[in-house]
């Protein structure tokens, strides 16, 4: 069964970029442009996991990792916070929110596809 | 039924009531939590109501009409003088002062002879005020008994009862022990009740009379209008201004000089600041009590009409008029109250002074008792007090029994007032002027009595027949300047005002005169400093030093046993010596620390005079020079100088700290922003490169990539690498700005043909997205001093941006320039979606975009308007925006014209 992927970024160009590097990989792929966008296409498309930005409008990365975490039937989701901001405060209030993992911007396209697959025991 | 028994019965019960007020007050005093609130200190002032205000202010309207009235403004009038009453206090608590004798003598190095000559003429002032208030409850029983008819003649002198029982009660709360403050809070309380009592007794009668009786304040006065005889009460005499001001004048100096006034207001004070409520409280009393005498006597001239009725006793024969025997007895307690306060609190003033500036330096000076030898005078002392209570309540009581209805007793409130303002010189002149000797003191206090005795109290006796009243008529020996009442031709004053004005006169001629041409000694000249420059003296080093001389602790323990008694002296010794950081009394050094001690607790038990005697003598004492003490004094000035000084440094270095402080705080806040400034540009740069980063990756993984991807991500590629090289143009730009070392060149400029030359170089922009471009500009415009370029960049700015926020097609920006209020102005007007308020000021901020946020990201910088707004400042123009939601938006430059030559 193909495993299911929720790209949420609102930068359109790194959107394209990890949503052709996803479906590469065989994953099954969704795109949300905002942080209320993700919390919808979350119910919706029921991903497994998610690869989330932070500085987003209308809902931060944090604020919709953390609506997730408080809502028990998520509990299976994985949440990758994917952010342009790499300061260790920050890494730290991702990380005590309820993600996963923090990967920070630029990334190198290999090891994103290494760590979700090894996220998804795959 | 008002009979005898009954009505006595009353009267110890009330005064048993009085008693267990006391007593609770010396209770929770004992205990450390005493009951003197302000409000308790403000009513116990209106113990200057005496009975003299509860009868006597009804009978003083029926003659006088409104001048009654006189003499409760002064006491308002000086109480708005709080900084003098509180620096009264300030001294008394420094000094341990215990009444007004002791006060003035204080002042005048402790004079004996001072104390004593201020006692004498308290008591002779004061005694027949005392006698008064005995009168005015013999009267108010009279009335009440003829009420009943029943009568008292042969049984029992009902007077002296009252008067014995006033001795027991006085005793038993003023002499309870020997205390170095000599306050006696149960009293307070006691006093505070009665006013209380008075208050309610007398508002009551007069709500009878005015409500009851009358139809209210407007019937009476209507009445009395009518009535030829009473309507002459009700205008004021302009004719008596004089007497006025004099009234005013004496009572406002005896609500502080009447020996039971000091006792109140400064030594029984608790807390200085409850004078602050005693300033609106006393005098609001004041108020209350008087609202209703001249209803009470107009009302009672009216009942009575040509009947012979005492006006005096108005209060007690209006209500038994009518039969109201419960409220006559409300206002018999009323007047008991008046009197027993009075009586009491003057009876323990006086017979403080009595006992430690009249009797003790006697005692200690003749050898006749042995008393200078006996181990334990505190008992003597508490006798000494008692015995005085009973002296002067006797001599009150005899003068109210040889004076009886003589004039002597009717006019005396007065009459003590002015033999009471005789200290009002050596007092304020010794608080506020530090050349006033003793020996003026003495001099002003003589010769203000002297003339007192002669044109006030002599010829109230000559009135009254005691005395040959030819000094009066025709003048001592016959000579016509020495008339008692019409002193060296002085006339048309009343008696009062005469007395007044000639005895002040001579007391403040001689107090300054003398003063002026003698020189105080050492002891003097050191309590004058410390009298008048009170708040400088907190410190007491310097009176330390002004004391030289040897003593062993024996002695002066020895001394304090003796005068306070084993058990007390201990007490304090102990507190004293632990203050001392010194654990046990009995090693205490015999330094200038423990003599001044021993001498302070001493006055508060037997006076400032007697204690310096005594403590001189057991202590061997050094001589001080005047000139000696003097140097001291200016020693002890400089050092406060210097404090001063060190003062001022410390507070600059406060000052100076704070502003590091603060500066340190705004460095902070600058790294802040600094720091914040630098994570928001890696997040900008940062951003581009996650995508070009990601999409070369894959292209470079990916050998086999459809075409169609390939060209796509090679042209995002390429196109976020110009976004990434503008962001780093833009962010050198901005730097360069902000640290002030960008390159500017300045020449005149049209901007007019700026503005053209920037909406050419963007045409191309608007075309491709069919947006509308047009322009206004007059025909000639003013040149500007400014850089080109500069104002080229900001014009292509505001232009770019708004061709990016306008829809595509209907799109329209309009430009305008002109010239307004000493400035060319560039307007960019667009019909895009708008900005909401918080947006007009966030879009100036560095990296924050305005935008429909619902439509996606807005294409730029986010550096640009900042950039821009910079770039306009720095010519002293401005960049703002107007705009509403909707309905598109205007931004707005200016650049100001040069200012014209002169």
């Amino acid at each position: 069964m193909t495993k299911r992927i929720l790209i949420v970024d609102d930068e359109p160009n790194i959107v394209i970029s990890l949503e052709f590097l996803m479906k590469k990989e065989g994953f099954e792929v969704a795109i949300a442009n905002d942080g209320e966008d993700a919390l919808a296409k979350v119910a919706s498309f029921n991903p497994d996991l998610m690869l989330l930005d932070v500085m987003m409008p209308r809902k931060s990365g944090y604020e919709v990792c953390e609506a997730l975490r408080s809502d028990p039937s998520r509990g299976g989701l994985l949440i990758v916070m994917l952010t342009a901001k790499g300061r260790d405060t920050e890494v730290a209030k991702g990380l005590a929110l309820g993600a996963d993992a923090y990967v920070t911007k630029p990334f190198s396209t290999k090891d994103l596809v290494a760590k979700v697959k090894e996220m998804l025991a795959l | 039924m008002l009979s005898p028994a009954f009505i006595l019965l009353l009267s110890a019960l009330y005064m048993g009531a009085l008693f267990a007020v006391a007593r609770f007050g010396d209770a929770r005093a004992d205990a450390g939590r005493s009951i003197i609130s302000a409000n308790v200190y403000a009513l116990s002032l209106a113990v200057y109501c005496t009975s003299w205000t509860f009868y006597g202010s009804v009978g003083r309207a029926t003659s006088g009409g409104l001048s009654f009235l006189t003499i409760y403004l002064g006491p308002t009038l000086m109480l708005l003088f709080v900084g003098v009453i509180v620096k009264m206090i300030r001294i008394s608590k420094a000094q341990r002062i215990t009444s007004i004798a002791d006060f003035i003598a204080s002042r005048y190095g402790k004079s004996q002879l001072l104390a004593g000559l201020v006692t004498i003429i308290a008591v002779i002032g004061v005694v027949p005020y005392i006698a008064l208030q005995l009168k005015a409850v013999a009267a108010s029983l009279d009335v009440l008994f003829e009420g009943s008819g029943a009568s008292l003649d042969g049984v029992l002198d009902s007077t002296f009862i009252i008067a014995a029982f006033l001795a027991l009660f006085t005793i038993l709360f003023g002499t309870r022990h020997l205390d170095a403050t000599e306050r006696h809070e149960g009293m307070v309380a006691a006093i505070a009740f009665e006013s209380v009592v008075k208050l309610i007794a007398f508002i009551a009668v007069g709500l009878f009379v005015t409500y009851s009786m009358f139809n209210g304040f407007a019937d009476i006065f209507e009445r009395a209008k009518a009535a030829p005889a009473l309507a002459r009460l009700l205008q004021l005499d302009a004719t008596r201004a004089g007497t006025w001001s004099a009234l005013i004048l004496l009572s406002g100096l005896a609500i502080l000089l009447l020996p039971r006034q000091f006792q109140i207001i400064v030594v029984e004070n608790v807390d200085e600041t409850h004078l602050r409520r005693a300033v609106w409280l006393f005098p609001l009393y004041l108020v209350l009590i008087n609202i209703f005498v001249l209803p009470l006597a107009l009302g009672g001239m009216l009942h009575f009409g040509s009947q012979a009725a005492n006006p005096d006793t108005f209060v007690l024969t209006l209500p038994l008029a009518r039969g109201a025997e419960g409220l006559a007895l409300l206002v018999f307690l009323g007047g008991l109250s008046a009197a027993t306060g009075m009586v009491i609190v003057e009876t323990i003033a006086l017979s403080t002074m009595v006992c430690n500036d009249l009797v003790m330096p006697w005692l200690l000076r003749s050898r006749w008792l042995g008393v200078a030898e006996r181990r334990d005078l505190s008992g003597l002392l508490l006798g000494i007090r008692r015995a005085a209570i009973v002296l002067i309540l006797l001599l009150g009581y005899i003068y109210f029994r040889a004076a009886g209805e003589a004039y002597a007793l009717v006019g005396i409130g007065l009459i003590s007032f002015a033999a009471v303002a005789q200290f009002a010189p050596a007092m304020f002149g010794g608080m506020y002027w530090k050349q006033g000797t003793r020996a003026g003191a003495i001099a002003g206090l003589l010769g203000g009595f002297s003339v007192w005795l002669y044109t006030l109290l002599l010829p109230s006796f000559a009135r009254s027949g005691w005395v040959d009243s030819s000094f009066v008529v025709d003048g001592l020996f016959g000579i016509e300047a020495l008339r008692a009442q019409a002193l060296f031709g002085l006339r048309g004053l009343d008696e009062i005002s005469h007395a007044l004005w000639w005895s002040l006169l001579v007391n403040i001629g001689l107090y300054v005169g003398v003063s002026l041409n003698s020189r105080p000694d050492a002891v003097e000249a050191g309590q004058a400093e410390r009298f008048v420059d009170i708040y400088r003296h907190g410190a007491v080093d310097a009176d330390q030093r002004l004391w030289r001389g040897s003593a062993t602790p024996d002695e002066l323990v020895g001394m304090l046993e003796r005068f306070l008694g084993p058990q007390r002296a201990h007490q304090q010794l102990a507190a004293f010596a632990s203050a001392h950081g010194v654990p046990d009394w009995r090693k205490l050094p015999a330094d200038a620390a423990f003599v001044r001690f021993a001498e302070g607790q001493l006055s508060g038990a037997i006076g400032s005079a007697s204690a310096r005697v005594m403590v001189a003598s057991v202590a061997r004492e050094e001589n001080i020079g005047l000139e000696e003490v003097l140097d001291i004094l200016d020693e002890a000035t400089q050092v406060r100088a210097y404090s001063r000084e060190l003062e001022i440094k410390s507070r600059e270095l406060e000052a100076a700290t704070t502003e590091l402080r603060e500066a340190n705080d705004r460095l902070r806040e600058l790294d802040r922003m600094k720091d914040d400034f630098v994570s928001t540009v890696t997040h900008e740069l940062r951003t581009p490169l996650t995508s070009i980063r990601a999409l070369s990756e894959m292209l470079f993984d990916d050998p086999e990539m459809a075409l169609d991807d390939r060209s796509r991500f090679l042209g995002i590629i390429v196109n976020e690498a110009e976004r990434l090289t503008r962001l780093i143009n833009q962010i050198l730009d901005m730097a360069k700005l902000e640290s002030g070392r960008a390159e500017w060149t300045s020449s005149e400029v049209d901007l007019g043909e700026v503005v053209r030359e920037a909406m050419d170089s963007v045409g191309q922009l608007f075309r491709e997205k069919g947006v509308a471009l047009a322009g206004d500009f007059p025909a000639a415009l003013p040149l500007v001093l400014a850089d080109r370029d500069r104002l080229m960049q900001v014009t292509i700015n505001l232009l770019s941006n708004a061709v990016k926020f306008v829809p595509g097609g209907s799109g329209q920006v309009d430009v305008r320039v002109g010239v307004r209020d000493g400035c060319v102005r560039v307007e960019v007007a667009d019909n895009g979606p708008g900005l909401t308020a918080e947006e007009c000021s966030l879009v100036f901020e560095k990296f924050r975009q305005g935008g429909n946020t619902l439509t996606g990201k807005p294409q730029g910088t986010g550096l640009g308007l900042p950039i821009s707004k910079q770039i306009v400042e720095y010519f002293g123009g401005n960049l703002w925006v107007e705009s509403t939601p909707g309905k598109g938006a205007k931004f707005i430059f200016t650049v100001p014209l040069p200012a014209p030559e002169a």
